[in-house]
C-alpha cells in the first residue's frame, strides 16, 4: 500500500468501479455556485510565522498560573498538579483516550485502569467502579439511566436536591428527554436551608433515585445517612455526586449507605484548562454491576497462572446488548482516568488529605476574613468545605469585574442560578491560594463596598 | 446436543415442559452462548406473560440473549437461586436451570424433540 492513497491512478479505478466519468460527476446535486465558494484567506505563513502568530494569540489568554488569582470554583478547582503526572500521561505508552480491547498488548493500560478503578472505590467507600464517563453531569445522569434498569422502568420519578450543580441537573434533563421520567425536588422556590431530609418528602413508591451533592453546590457538608435510610424504606436508591478530595477527609458516601457515588475527577490532578477535557467517576454497589454502563476492567490470571488485567461483563454493554443495555455511552476518558491515577498514587492517602485539610483551613481563614467586612456575611451558618456563599453588598457582577482589575478572578455569581440569592457570591479556596492573596481579596471586597 | 422427548421446543431455543409448566434455554443455546455469567428474571410470580413476551436476560462472556416466553399464562414461579448460580444455566440447562414455571399454560407454536434437534442440525 503506498503511504498516499490516493493517486491520480488510484481515483481514476475507484470513479471506473462506481461507474462515474469524472469526481465533478459525484458533485452533480449540489448546485454549481456552492461547490467552492472563494474563500477569502489572508496570505499563506511559513510555519515560522504561523507559530509566532499563535504564540501571540495564546499569550492574550490569562490563566491562574501567574495572571489571575483564582476564587472560582463551583464544579472545576485550581489544584496543584505534581510533575509526574503530566510525564507518564503523555508516555507514548499511554497517550491515547481508547479503551484497549486487546489484552495481550495493553497490559499496562488495563493496569492502569484497574488502579484507578481501585482507587476510587476506596476514596467513596463504593464495592465497584467503571472506567469513567466524560464529566461528573454526564455520570450524575447515567446514574438516573442505570437506576431506571434496575427498576426496569417500572419507577418513574426522579428526586433531585436543589443543592446539586445547576449544570448537572440541566445535563440531567437533557439526558432524560423522552424517558418519560417526573424530575422533583429542585422547583426554583424550594428552600436552600432546608436539611437534606426534606428531599424525603418528594421520595415515594414510584421513586427511582434520589440525586444529592457532597459537599453541596454551596460547598456545605452533610451526613446523608438518615435520607438514604428513608430512601431505601420507599425502595428507591440514592446517588450521591461528590468532590473526590473532600471525601479525603469526610466521611464517605459508601459508609452513609449511598447506591451511587459519582462526581467529577478534575481536581484529582487535571487541570482546569478552559473547562475541559475532564473526568467522571462512577462507582456503584456490586450488586448493580451488571446495570453499570460504561467499561469495567478486572484481574485474572493468563493461562501461565500470572497476574492479568482484561475488560470484563462485556456482555452488559451496548456493543454487545444493544438497545437493551442501560446505556448508549461506553466511550470513557482514558487519559484523564490515568491521570487521576497517577495523581492518587503519587499523593497518597496522607497527601490527599493533607490538600483536603489546606483546602479546608484556608477556605475558613476566607470566610472568617471575608464576612467580616462591612457590608458582607456568610449566607449559610452550616459546616462547609473548602467553599462558601458569601453575600455581597452589590451584583456579584459589578464585584467581579473590579476584582477582576486587581487581577482577582471572582468566585461564582448565584444569581444566574437562584433568583432568590441575588448579591451572593460562591467562593471557592484551595490550596493553591496563599494567605496574602485571601488577604488582598479582603481589601479589594472592602474597597468595592466603600466606592 | 441433547434435547430430552418430554420438552417441547420453540425457534429461539426455549424449552417448554408441557407436564410441569416450566420454561428453560436449551441444551443448544446454553452452548452457543458459552459461559453464562449473569441471568435477570424479568417477570414476577402473579404476573401474566403473553407468548414471545422477554421473561428473563442472558448473559456470557461473549454475548447477550434474551428468552421468550414458549406459552402464556400465569407465573407461577420464578427460580430465585439461578441469579446466584448463573452457570446452572450451562451446567443444567434442562434441570436446575428452569427459569420460571407458568400455570394455566396456553403453549405457543412449538416443536417437539426429533423436530427441534433438525432445526439446530440446521443452523450449525
Amino acid at each position: 500500500m503506498t503511504y498516499i492513497p490516493i493517486s491520480p491512478n488510484e481515483r481514476e479505478a475507484m470513479l471506473k468501479t462506481i461507474g462515474v466519468q469524472t469526481l465533478d460527476d459525484l458533485f452533480q446535486d449540489v448546485p454549481e455556485k456552492y461547490r467552492f465558494p472563494k474563500l477569502d484567506l489572508p496570505p499563506a505563513l511559513t510555519e515560522m510565522e504561523a507559530a509566532q502568530y499563535l504564540q501571540e494569540l495564546a499569550s492574550l489568554n490569562e490563566t491562574v498560573h501567574g495572571d489571575l488569582i483564582s476564587f472560582l470554583g463551583a464544579g472545576m478547582y485550581n489544584h496543584y498538579i505534581p510533575a509526574v503526572v503530566d510525564h507518564i500521561l503523555r508516555r507514548g505508552e499511554f497517550y491515547t483516550a481508547y479503551t484497549p480491547y486487546q489484552p495481550e498488548i495493553s497490559q499496562g493500560t488495563l493496569q492502569a485502569i484497574f488502579e484507578y478503578q481501585s482507587l476510587m472505590c476506596a476514596l467513596t467507600g463504593m464495592e465497584v467502579s467503571n472506567a469513567s464517563h466524560y464529566d461528573g453531569a454526564t455520570a450524575a445522569a447515567e446514574a438516573i439511566n442505570m437506576a431506571y434498569a434496575v427498576f426496569r422502568g417500572k419507577r418513574k420519578k426522579v428526586v433531585i436536591s436543589p443543592t446539586v450543580h445547576p449544570q448537572y441537573r440541566a445535563v440531567i434533563r437533557t439526558y432524560t428527554q423522552g424517558m418519560e421520567l417526573e424530575l422533583a425536588g429542585d422547583d426554583a422556590r424550594a428552600d436552600l436551608e432546608a436539611a437534606p431530609e426534606f428531599l424525603t418528602n418528594h421520595i415515594d413508591a414510584n421513586t427511582l433515585l434520589a440525586i444529592v451533592q457532597y459537599p453541596d453546590f454551596f460547598g456545605r457538608i452533610y451526613d446523608y445517612t438518615k435520607l438514604i435510610e428513608e430512601a431505601h424504606g420507599k425502595g428507591a436508591l440514592v446517588c450521591v455526586v461528590a468532590n473526590p478530595i473532600a471525601l479525603a477527609i469526610l466521611k464517605t458516601p459508601g459508609e452513609m449507605g449511598a447506591d451511587i457515588v459519582v462526581g467529577e475527577g478534575q481536581p484529582l490532578g487535571i487541570p482546569m484548562w478552559f473547562g475541559g477535557p475532564s473526568l467522571g467517576f462512577f462507582t456503584t454497589r456490586k450488586t448493580y454491576v451488571h446495570k453499570m454502563a460504561g467499561r469495567l476492567v478486572g484481574e485474572t490470571v493468563d493461562n501461565r497462572g500470572q497476574r492479568a488485567y482484561v475488560l470484563t461483563l462485556t456482555a452488559r454493554e451496548q456493543h454487545i446488548k444493544r438497545e437493551r443495555a442501560t446505556s448508549n455511552i461506553c466511550t470513557n476518558q482514558g487519559l484523564m482516568a490515568l491521570a487521576s491515577a497517577v495523581y492518587l498514587s503519587v499523593m497518597g492517602r496522607a497527601g490527599l488529605r493533607q490538600v483536603a485539610e489546606l483546602c479546608y483551613h484556608k477556605a475558613h481563614y476566607a470566610a472568617e476574613i471575608l464576612s467580616q467586612i462591612p457590608g458582607y456575611g456568610l449566607c449559610f451558618s452550616d459546616p462547609f468545605f473548602h467553599e462558601f456563599s458569601l453575600c455581597c453588598p452589590k451584583p456579584v457582577a459589578e464585584i467581579n469585574a473590579h476584582l477582576l482589575e486587581h487581577g482577582i478572578l471572582g468566585g461564582y455569581d448565584l444569581s444566574q442560578d437562584y433568583p432568590s440569592l441575588p448579591n451572593h457570591m460562591l467562593i471557592a479556596v484551595t490550596e493553591m491560594n496563599t494567605k496574602e492573596e485571601i488577604d488582598l481579596l479582603a481589601e479589594i471586597l472592602a474597597e468595592v463596598n466603600h466606592d | 446436543m441433547n434435547a430430552p422427548s418430554r420438552l417441547k421446543y420453540t425457534k429461539t431455543d426455549e424449552w417448554y415442559d408441557p407436564a410441569t409448566g416450566k420454561v428453560g434455554l436449551t441444551d443448544y443455546a446454553q452452548s452457543h452462548l458459552s459461559d453464562i455469567v449473569f441471568v435477570e428474571i424479568l417477570v414476577e410470580a402473579g404476573e401474566t406473560v403473553e407468548v414471545g413476551k422477554a421473561i428473563a436476560s442472558v448473559e456470557s462472556v461473549k454475548a447477550s440473549a434474551e428468552v421468550y416466553a414458549p406459552a402464556a399464562g400465569v407465573v407461577a414461579e420464578v427460580n430465585k437461586a439461578i441469579a446466584e448460580k448463573p452457570e446452572t444455566l450451562n451446567q443444567d440447562p434442562y434441570g436446575q436451570g428452569w427459569l420460571i414455571r407458568i400455570e394455566n399454560s396456553l403453549p405457543g407454536d412449538l416443536m417437539d424433540a426429533d423436530a427441534y434437534i433438525r432445526y439446530c442440525e440446521e443452523r450449525d
